[in-house]
């Protein structure tokens, strides 16, 4: 049921998509220069597999290290923001500042300060990715309800335990909100680094494909990135289905949908 | 005996946005153990600033409030308080969100999960103990405030309109149940409404607020005998009760 609901719908339309692309590479004459083919692209991959298997790796790793360490600055800062105004009044310009440095500028800075390899790589999806759980996690912690903290109050909850009880879990539906945003983000964010920074990765490999005018595999590189991306996505979407089951259950959502309101 | 709660000339203002707002002005009142006692007055008569200067939410701008005989340096925890809205917490299940108040007491889940369990089918919430709170009509989400009140192990229990958005019918079977478990467990309620039916028909003693700034304007001795039946409000005391304070909420009868 849930199967046919929730995932069939996106593959056939994947499926519709993919056959309407084979046949306009085939019958348009426009080339495979232009427009490989979806054969070509998958042959592309499986030629040069050893290079994109390693690129995928490099680039994983970054990623990961990258929204590990956003992760820990985003929430770190949302808690700082959250107990002291002052700090909310005067971080939050900046942060949003933060986002519109030019990626395309900065990340040649960061190779020459950091070098080549991972760093300037991890800095730069540390530079995307906090920002959304920064800000989510903020307003997540601002939205707990006042009452509800005065009633643990009115039993006697210290602070701390207000916390565990009232301010981390109201906050957590908009956290992974960000943090959806973030992993979504991380990747691609990820490939930028390598491209600007020529650091090994998916985007040296695109950039190199690019530059040997294989656009095939600029192709096949552009899907495993969005492949990445996605599966990050459902991880997180999985992560988020178990930790929060109350915000999912949506037994009302789904009688809704059933009568129709929707 | 000492009353359970004792206000000695309370004074209440609010300083916002510029006003001033005078919300309780000299109030003194007592409330003796095990007694059902009703506060009603107008919306804005200071109902609910009431409840939040007894359970340590707010302190008296004068005035002195005693718990059980004492001046305790914090009120909070020493009463068990149903806000005026249920706030269930949406991600705890009905049986989670009853024993909120032992977890902030710091007793194992184990044991107030059983505690509470046992309370489930006297308080009308049999079946629903793995329910979120999302998926409870009205009428349940109050039971289960109720019962999260009852756990809070206090003796004296501050209910704020519990039954205020309930339909007429709910409200009457929520009445009769909510004075059985009382007379059952011989705890002290204290419990505000805006219906003046209501308050005759649960009290040994109905408070009457005057609005703004509230002050007592009357306290009402209701002589129905106990256990109270619906078939009561026929009775003339039922009905001269409900006329005296009719009129001093200044309503023409
Ligand atoms: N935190 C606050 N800041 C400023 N004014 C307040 C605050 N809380 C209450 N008031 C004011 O105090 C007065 C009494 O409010 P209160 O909530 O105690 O009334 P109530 O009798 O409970 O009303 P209702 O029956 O509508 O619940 C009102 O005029 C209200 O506007
Ligand atoms: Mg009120």
């Amino acid at each position: 049921m849930k199967w046919r609901r929730d995932v069939a719908p996106p593959l056939v339309l994947v499926a519709v998509l993919v056959l309407g692309w084979f046949f306009v590479a085939r019958w348009s004459g426009l080339g495979s220069f232009v427009l490989p083919s979806p054969g070509g692209v998958l042959r592309a991959a499986w030629e040069t597999r050893g290079l994109l298997l390693e690129a995928i790796g490099t680039t994983m790793l970054a990623t990961v290290i990258g929204l590990a360490l956003a992760l820990a600055a985003g929430v770190g800062l949302a808690a700082v923001v959250d107990f002291w105004p002052l700090a909310r009044r005067a971080l939050y310009p900046l942060l949003v500042v933060s986002q519109t440095i030019q990626i395309l500028a900065i990340a040649p800075i960061l190779v020459i300060w950091f070098g080549f390899g991972l760093a300037p790589t991890v800095s730069i999806v540390v530079l995307f990715c906090f920002f959304p759980l920064t800000i989510s996690t903020a307003d997540g912690l601002a939205s707990s309800d006042p009452e509800s903290i005065a009633l643990l109050r009115a039993m006697g909850a210290r602070r701390t335990q207000v916390w565990r009880m009232v301010r981390v879990p109201s906050a957590l539906p908009s956290f992974f909100t960000g943090l959806r945003m973030a992993v979504t983000y991380s990747v691609v964010a990820a490939t930028i680094g390598e491209w600007v920074g020529g650091s090994p990765g998916l985007g040296l490999y695109l950039l190199r494909s690019k530059n040997s005018l294989a656009t095939d595999q600029v192709f096949a590189a552009m899907f495993v990135t969005s492949l990445l991306s996605v599966a990050l996505f459902l991880l997180v979407r999985g992560i988020e289905r178990v930790v929060l089951p109350w915000y999912h259950s949506s037994q009302r959502q789904e009688q809704w949908e059933g009568q129709g309101i929707y | 005996m000492t009353p359970r709660i004792e206000l000695r000339h309370v004074s209440k203002t609010f300083v916002g946005s510029g006003r001033m707002v005078p919300a309780l002005d000299d109030v003194s009142l007592k409330v003796m153990p095990g007694e059902f006692v009703t506060v009603i007055g107008a919306s804005g008569s200071g109902k609910s600033t009431l409840f939040n200067l007894c359970v340590g939410l707010l302190d008296p701008d004068q005035g002195s409030i005693l718990i059980d005989g004492e001046e305790p340096k914090s009120r909070l925890g020493k009463l068990g308080y149903m806000p005026q809205h249920d706030l269930l917490l949406p991600w705890r299940n009905v049986l989670d969100n009853v024993i909120l108040p032992r977890d902030v007491q710091g007793v194992a889940r184990s044991e107030s999960r059983a505690e509470a369990l046992e309370m489930f089918e006297r308080f009308g919430l049999a079946g629903f103990e793995r329910d979120y709170p999302s998926a409870l009509s009205g009428g349940m989400r109050q039971r289960a405030a109720l019962l999260r009140t009852w756990l809070t192990g206090c003796d004296t229990l501050l209910l704020d309109e519990p039954f205020g958005a309930l339909d007429a019918l709910t409200r009457k079977e929520l009445q009769d149940w909510l004075l059985s478990v009382w007379q059952e467990f011989g705890r002290t309620v204290v419990f505000i409404t805006h219906d003046v039916d209501e308050a005759v028909y649960l009290a040994d003693r109905v408070i009457v607020l005057g609005s703004r700034p509230g002050r007592v304007v009357r306290e009402l001795a209701v002589e129905l005998p106990r256990p109270r039946r619906q078939g009561m409000v026929a009775d003339p005391v039922f009905g001269s009760c409900v006329r005296e304070l009719l009129g001093d909420l200044g309503v023409d009868t």
